[in-house]
């Protein structure tokens, strides 16, 4: 099986303003064809690479290279890329047809040529009677499904989505998700996207890159970033998770146990690290099992966990959310563990508020963290 | 033409240097040379040889500097000058004072009012501001004269039995100014309080405050901004006036302006109207950094 | 106070606010159809002041003249002044932008009698150094249009601040040169904005007094002129109908541009909520 050679490499990408960094070093590689989310809360400086790879600013230090060519020297409005903005930045005084037109006509197009590609993107996004209207006489999700279609028109090589989803309520959002997937898949597009929202990174795209503070963290599949996530920061930013912060009392190459405040740990896996070092153990609250009796050992999956991976607590809290309820258990230390779980019967009455319960989980679903 | 496109071919002269440069030079050779000219004759002789002074002279390979201070020694020394400068600015700050009295409730009720209602008071304040000045001041002329409608209309009550003499006095010239300089203060106070959030008044309710307390404590302090704005859009202008003076002044009003077209016009000594100028530019220095500062802040804030 | 109180006050104050305003425009307007002459006093009705005014000859140069400096004031305060507020809202940083700034905003506040004896200053002695301009509508032109460029910065500076900037990087995003932005993308955003400019500098022309009697030479008197020489003298009825024809102009033109935006900002709210209903 050959690997495709990357088809956008960025390489050791800083960008500084005033002394501040606000990129630092970034190396990632993204392959034709996929849909790559960067991933970070505000000021993470994921919004500042987008920019860059869009040539709305220009790098401190590093490369860019598309397709194989370097484009750092090439201006904004000469590269084989398309952005979709945040506020969609429709131009108010053309209609939607206009729009739509306006990139390929920068090009001198021929005028038959305009006015199929133009009504293809229409039919593309099912907008097709709306082309004489101006944007302001169109709904959020009309307009943004119009600066969709602006942006693929030009058939570009990588397509950068800017918050695509932020301005929609939550309904469309989830609605949209799926519609802009689509779209995508069809068009055969490279695409970047920029978000802080993680349901939408995890739900739309083929890998992310998890940023924080200019740097990136972690890249991955979802499914990667999610089941093992290679740092605190990254295991605490996606999702929920428990931490336990512990050191290693038994290292061998089959198992670790490690030793932490309430609980020992028993992971039926090897880690790279030696005994006595500090680590951090990450259980999703998913996994964890919440119960009213202390675990048999028939219940474990392995044997030799029985005693470990096991706490006992009061349940401070119970929020119910018609799928799932998340439970806070509070344990004697004073320390409190998220618990979830699928509400799979009906509502069960005995897990409420004061209760004490045994929580427990499968040491093949801990994550040993060593930074 | 050709001279324009091959002045745009030229390298360095890209757009940016373009776009900054135009405006820039014009106003280099409007606003900044006339003022170093100005500063420049001030220190000179009245010389016809030398339109541009004779400050800086080159003869012979001698550069001589010969400035002629005695003119703002005159100014300094003189008792009309000295007392001419204290006129116009206690007449422009009676008159930022009176506008920021009558104006500032004029401005607040507008922004009270029903938000269909404002755009037409608005409306109503911008247009005697789109009508001619000149015009609005001759007609106080006609309205405070001897034989003027005041006088007519209680003279026919039986309130008075003589006419009110009020035509070029202080009095006058206040109304003029009034007048003339009200909408100014009334602008920015009505732009400030109309974007001002009521729940702040909301919350000193809820919090036991009496209207008056929340007037005074809370919605006085927040249109600070547009307090100072309408004054200094007052204040500056004011105190360089020149028709109003005229029109409606008389011999108790000094303003510097009048002092300034006389010493001009009249006396053609204009190393003498040059030195005036230089001080009154110095003078209106301040209150002019102190609305610089104010306006950037403005847009600072408004660009977050 | 209480609430009832507070809205009388309230609508008491803005009356006679608004009397204070209106009253002397109000007055020019009566006086105009007035019989005397001299005196204010109602005398009958009569229009004959407005058939005099068409036979004054120093008025209605003076109103040609004003009117030809207006428009080009208008055009070339509108020209710089858009030069001037694109520097100043995208040009963060160059050598000079502090100077830059203060010499665009300082006419806004500065007594005209200071601008005017400055201008008058240079512009003399270039024209004894190069033999131009002479002292007449040239000179008038450039030193309304100083004072108009400020003016028209102000305005067309705030439209820049309040548009979206994505619009212009979205025009760079879709292949469209620098150059080619502005006049694609930023003016028709902007035009609003250029025509309240253009309006206002004319206006402001229109009505100069000060800057225009240093700037003016032998023959050049601009109606501003000529109506202050006569103020200054005493009262002219035929200043009354000069007032009235302003007035009356001006009204109509405020009350007209203000129904038909208040009418375009309905219709565009309406289209909006259908958007809105209809997806």
């Amino acid at each position: 099986m050959t690997i495709a050679p990357p088809f956008l490499s960025i390489r050791n990408l800083v960008k500084d303003f005033d002394g501040v960094r606000a990129v630092n070093d970034v190396s990632v590689e993204i392959n034709k064809g996929e849909i790559f989310a960067l991933l970070g809360s505000s000021g993470c400086g994921k919004s500042t690479l987008l920019r860059m790879l869009a040539g709305f600013e220009t790098p401190t230090g590093g490369q860019i290279t598309l397709g194989g060519s370097d484009i750092i020297a090439v201006p904004p409005h000469k590269r084989p890329i398309n952005m979709m903005f945040q506020s969609y930045a429709l131009f108010p005084h053309l209609t939607v047809w206009d729009n739509i037109a306006f990139g390929l006509r920068r090009d001198g197009l021929p005028k038959e040529e305009i006015a199929t590609r133009v009504d293809q993107m229409l039919a593309l996004v099912q907008l097709s009677a709306y082309g004489k209207r101006k944007p302001h006489q169109l709904s959020g999700g009309q307009q943004q499904r119009v600066a969709l279609a602006r942006s693929l028109a030009k058939r570009p090589q990588l397509l950068l989505l800017d918050e695509p989803l932020g301005a929609l309520d939550k309904k469309l959002r989830e609605q949209t998700q799926i519609e802009l997937v689509n779209i995508i898949e069809q068009v055969g597009v490279t695409c970047v996207m920029v978000t802080h929202d993680q349901d939408e990174a995890m739900s739309m795209a083929t890998r992310i890159a998890v940023m924080s503070e200019g740097q990136i963290l972690q890249v991955g599949a979802p499914g990667e970033i999610y089941e093992t996530p290679n740092c605190r920061f990254v295991a605490d930013f996606i999702g929920s998770v428990n931490l336990f912060p512990g050191h290693v009392t038994i290292d061998e190459h089959d198992h670790v146990v490690i030793d932490s405040e309430e609980v020992k740990h028993f992971v039926p896996h090897g880690i790279t690290g030696v005994e006595g070092m500090d680590v951090t153990v990450a259980v999703r609250p998913e996994k964890m099992v919440l119960q009213l009796e202390a675990p048999t050992v028939e219940q474990r999956v392995h044997a030799n966990e029985h005693g470990h991976n096991c706490v006992e607590g009061v349940i401070a809290s119970v929020a119910y959310f018609g799928n799932e309820t998340h439970y806070v258990v509070r344990l004697d230390s004073g320390v409190e563990l998220k618990v979830s779980r699928t509400n799979a019967g009906r509502y069960d009455e005995s897990l409420r508020r004061e209760q004490r319960v045994f929580v427990w989980w499968d040491g093949a679903d801990a994550v040993v963290l060593t930074r | 033409m050709k001279f324009l496109t091959h002045l745009l071919s030229l390298r360095w002269i890209t757009g940016r240097r373009f776009v900054i440069g135009v405006p820039f030079v014009f106003l280099v050779c409007t606003f900044l040379i006339p003022f170093l000219i100005v500063a420049r004759i001030s220190l000179s002789d009245v010389d016809p040889d030398h339109p541009l002074g004779t400050l800086l002279t080159y003869t012979d390979g001698m550069i001589n500097l010969h400035a002629k201070i005695a003119n703002y020694l005159f100014i300094a020394t003189d008792d009309l000058y000295g007392l001419t400068y204290l006129s116009s600015i206690k007449f422009a700050a009676i008159t930022t004072v009176c506008c920021l009295l009558i104006g500032y409730p004029f401005a607040y009720f507008m922004a009270r009012a029903k938000p269909t209602l404002r755009p037409v008071l608005l409306m109503m304040v911008m247009l005697p501001f789109w009508t001619s000045f000149l015009l609005r001041i001759y007609a106080w002329k006609g309205i405070l004269a001897n034989q003027g409608i005041v006088n007519h209309l209680l003279l026919s009550l039986g309130w008075i039995s003589e006419p009110l003499h009020m035509m070029n006095t202080p009095f006058s010239l206040l109304i003029g100014m009034v007048y003339a300089y009200l909408p100014f203060m009334i602008l920015p106070l009505f732009a400030n309080l109309s974007k001002m959030d009521l729940r702040f008044l909301e919350a000193a309710a809820d919090l036991g405050a009496t209207p008056m307390q929340a007037f005074w404590r809370i919605t006085v302090p927040l249109s600070k901004s547009g307090i100072i704005a309408g004054s200094m859009l007052v204040f500056i202008p004011a105190v360089g006036e020149y028709v109003i003076p005229e029109l409606l002044g008389g011999p108790e009003t000094l303003m510097i302006g009048h002092v300034l077209w006389d010493e001009f016009f009249s006396n053609n000594d204009w190393p003498m109207a040059s030195s005036v100028t230089v001080v009154v530019i110095l003078l209106i220095l301040v209150p002019m950094a102190i609305l610089n500062k104010y306006q950037a802040e403005q847009r600072e804030g408004g660009r977050k | 106070m209480t609430s009832t109180l507070q809205r009388w006050f309230g609508r008491g104050w803005l009356s006679l606010g608004y009397i204070f305003l209106y009253l002397p425009i109000v007055v020019l307007v009566v006086f105009s159809f007035n019989e005397s002459r001299q005196d204010m006093v109602w005398a009958g009705f009569s229009t004959k002041w407005y058939g005099e005014l068409m036979n004054d000859t120093e008025i209605i140069s003076g109103f040609g003249l004003s009117l030809r400096i207006a428009v080009l004031t208008a055009c070339s305060s509108v020209l710089l002044g858009t030069f001037a507020a694109f520097v100043l809202n995208r040009y963060r940083r160059f050598p000079g932008r502090t100077l830059f700034s203060g010499m665009a905003s300082a006419p806004l506040v500065m007594p005209e009698v200071i601008i005017g004896l400055s201008l008058l200053l240079m512009l003399v002695s270039v024209q004894k150094m190069f033999g131009f301009p002479e002292r007449g509508f040239t000179t008038i032109w450039i030193g309304h249009t100083l004072l108009g460029m400020a003016y028209a910065a102000v305005v067309i500076q705030s439209r820049l601040q309040e548009m979206d900037k994505s619009l212009e990087e979205a025009a760079m995003d879709l292949g469209c040169k620098p150059r080619q932005v502005f006049f694609l993308v930023t003016l028709p955003n902007i035009t609003q904005a250029l025509a309240s400019a253009w309006l206002l500098t004319f206006t402001l022309s229109l009505d100069d007094v000060v800057l225009s009697a240093f700037l003016s030479g032998p023959g050049s008197s601009t109606m501003p002129i000529v109506i202050f020489s006569r103020a200054r003298l005493g009262l002219d009825p035929r200043v009354n109908a000069v007032a009235a024809l302003t007035i009356l102009v001006v009204s109509i033109g405020v009350i007209a541009s203000s129904i038909y935006l208040a009418r375009a900002e309905r219709r565009r709210l309406k289209e909006i909520a259908a958007a809105f209903k209809g997806e």
